[in-house]
């Protein structure tokens, strides 16, 4: 669907950083209890209106029960969450100016496709003569039409997810919950929904909260991301800043692939330098932490930011080692480079040419570089 | 098609006439000429005749219709009721009591529960009749709707009736127009399940039936106790012709909408 673009450059979107800014959606010292188990752990947190919000951690990190707070399906043992400065803690969840797409899209299997999206409208104060009008706009939202008679179970899975959606929808809710919308379709599909899910947001200007565990997807989608772990969150920042600059080695590794090397580092100029293993050099780090002299910490490596060469480079950072291992993923190959010590760097090359040798192979002896602007310093 | 050896024809057969043998000698005789009922004396009719003049039997048979619809009906209710409770409410305190407890009729020896029903009608001065057979009926029918429901309601998807709540149902809401609709071929069962129960009980109906009650169970039994009658022969074989009527009706019923079920499923996947 090609809409027109405005003409004028979008003011770029971070009400997270205006402290004037109100939060839809504030958790204050949200604690979740089953029993002796702590699903959520004293929990704060603001989402902002229009967000595409996602919730990324492990499973039983504690991102779905987070989810079923807002839906109303839990209430918190202790603190409060707040929906536009209302308490919406008593409130129960169909009540809720909130709406949730749920994992197994839990259509209703015995009312047609048009009866589902209608299911809500009906329950609602819109005018009984509105709501053909509305179902609809929903159908041609989310290219359904033509399926409008047809039950749960005469549907693929792909087009379910879309009425799944268009429902969830249909009463215009403040905030849209989606428990992994996408973990039931396959790759391909799952991509393209992916870009189809963001327009939508964009078209309906509703703020998404996404549940998943796929951080791909929660890279492609959101406008923030928070990290989760043991009903913490590790880090909440958005998708470019998690990814170059996480605050911890647990988020380095979650999102994407990481060399995490352990050393101490010592303040030279402005850089850090790491010694981290006899006979090797120093790592140099610029990082704008601040360090007390001989800390222990983690020099963490994204893979594409190794490089490999067949010659000594003249340059900062360089190690000497020996292929031990190739991954050919097509666009890219992952190198296992294994340095004298024992330490394997993992270094990736686009393949930009179509050259079905490779440059490097097993057992080659390379070096491997990066600069000091490339690696991420860690407090231990 | 795979051929019958020996061994598997002779135990099939065994087994059939096992089951059969006995009814079909009945169905037989109830077309038997001859007011002895073990002497064939050529082909009549006459017997069905002569039952439709019965008024006792009429009477019985209306008293087991009325009892096994009410019954089963109320303890369809009481019993979708229980089971919902137990699946869906969680942990509570004496959950796992209770629903041992709900169970527990299944097994309990029907002259018990027949005894003690008894002795709580006349404790509480209800006079016996189709009133207090209903009640009974109802009491131990119930847990067996309770069974039926609540191994459909395990296997339900919970999601689906949280989905329904998120879109602004109210609770009892959700349950009539979502819960209720997905779960009603159990619900159709468990009534079923409870009619037949109703239907064929003696034991309990003889403990708390009064004289103006009896059903037709009681009615067999009793003028069976002074002689088989040919008139209780073609009785039978009506009640067997409703049964199976009725059963295999429900299995084509079941049958067909499986199978456009799994036609629609293929289409839906071939786009």
């Amino acid at each position: 669907m090609p809409d027109p673009k405005p003409s004028a450059q979008p003011v770029e979107f971070a009400p997270w950083v205006d402290p004037k800014a109100a939060p839809l959606i504030s958790f204050r010292g949200v604690t979740k209890r089953f029993g002796d188990f702590t699903a959520i752990d004293n929990l704060y947190l603001d989402i902002f209106q229009r967000e595409f919000f996602a919730l990324l951690g492990p499973s039983g990190c504690g991102k779905t029960t987070l989810m079923r707070m807002l839906a109303g399906f839990e209430n918190a043992t202790e603190g409060t969450i707040l929906l536009e400065g209302q308490n919406i803690g008593a409130v129960p969840p169909n009540k809720r100016a909130v709406n949730m797409m749920f994992q197994s899209y839990a259509l209703f299997p015995h009312l047609t496709v048009w009866d589902n999206i209608a299911f809500g409208l009906k329950r609602s104060d819109m005018p009984k003569d509105q709501i053909p009008a509305r179902v609809e706009d929903m159908l041609r939202l989310v290219q359904m039409q033509k399926f409008a008679k047809r039950k749960p179970h005469q549907i693929s899975g792909g087009q379910r997810q879309r009425v799944a959606l268009a429902r969830s929808l249909a009463k215009a809710p403040k905030l849209l919950l989606l428990d992994e919308p996408l973990g039931a379709l396959d790759k391909k599909l799952r991509e393209e929904t992916q870009f189809e899910l963001m327009e939508i947001q964009e078209k309906t200007g509703t703020t998404f909260v996404i549940v998943t565990h796929d951080q791909e997807e929660a890279m492609t989608v959101a406008s923030r991301i928070a990290v989760m772990d043991h009903g913490k969150l590790i880090q909440v920042d958005t998708p470019p800043v998690i990814y170059e600059a996480p605050k911890s080695v647990y988020v380095a590794d979650f999102l994407g692939d990481v060399t995490v090397i352990e050393g101490r580092a010592n303040r030279v100029g402005d850089i850090y330098e790491v010694s981290w293993a006899e006979g090797q050099p120093p790592l140099r780090c610029a990082s704008p932490l601040t360090l007390a002299p001989d800390q222990s910490c983690f020099v963490a490596v994204r893979p594409e930011k190794v490089e490999i060469h067949a010659d000594r480079p003249e340059d900062e950072n360089v190690l000497q080692g020996k292929i031990v291992d190739i991954g050919y993923l097509g666009n890219l190959s992952t190198y296992h480079v294994q340095l004298a010590n024992g330490q394997i760097i993992k270094a990736q090359n686009f393949n930009t040419e179509r050259d079905t040798r490779r440059r490097f192979t097993w057992e080659e002896d390379v070096w491997v570089n990066w600069t000091v602007r490339c690696a991420i310093l860690l407090e231990r | 098609m795979k051929r019958f050896s020996f061994f598997s024809a002779v135990s099939l057969t065994l087994g059939f006439a096992f089951l059969y043998v006995p009814m079909l000698i009945l169905i037989i005789f109830s077309f038997n000429e001859s007011k002895l009922v073990t002497v064939w004396a050529g082909f009549s009719t006459k017997w069905y005749v002569s039952l439709l003049h019965n008024e006792a039997f009429l009477d019985a048979a209306w008293v087991t219709l009325r009892v096994a619809v009410f019954s089963s009906t109320i303890a369809t209710v009481l019993g979708t009721m229980a089971a919902y409770v137990l699946v869906r409410q969680g942990r509570f305190a004496g959950r796992t009591l209770f629903s041992g407890m709900i169970y527990a009729p299944l097994v309990m020896p029907e002259v018990i529960t027949g005894l003690s029903l008894l002795l709580l009608f006349i404790a509480v001065g209800v006079d016996r009749g189709i009133f207090t057979i209903v009640l009974a009926h109802t009491t131990f029918s119930m847990c067996y709707v309770s069974v039926v429901v609540s191994s459909r309601l395990a296997t339900f998807d919970r999601s689906v009736e949280e989905a329904a709540l998120d879109l602004g149902a109210e609770p009892f809401d959700a349950f009539r127009s979502v819960t209720l609709p997905i779960i009603a071929p159990a619900v159709i069962s468990g009534w079923l399940l409870a009619f037949t129960l109703s239907l064929d009980d003696l034991v309990i109906a003889s403990f708390t039936a009064g004289p103006s009650s009896t059903t037709l169970p009681i009615k067999i039994f009793s003028s069976v106790r002074l002689g088989v009658s040919p008139e209780i022969n073609a009785l039978s074989t009506l009640m067997i012709g409703i049964v199976t009527v009725g059963v295999i009706s429900v299995s084509i019923m079941t049958k067909r909408s499986a199978t456009r079920q799994a036609r629609d499923e293929r289409a839906a996947i071939q786009g």
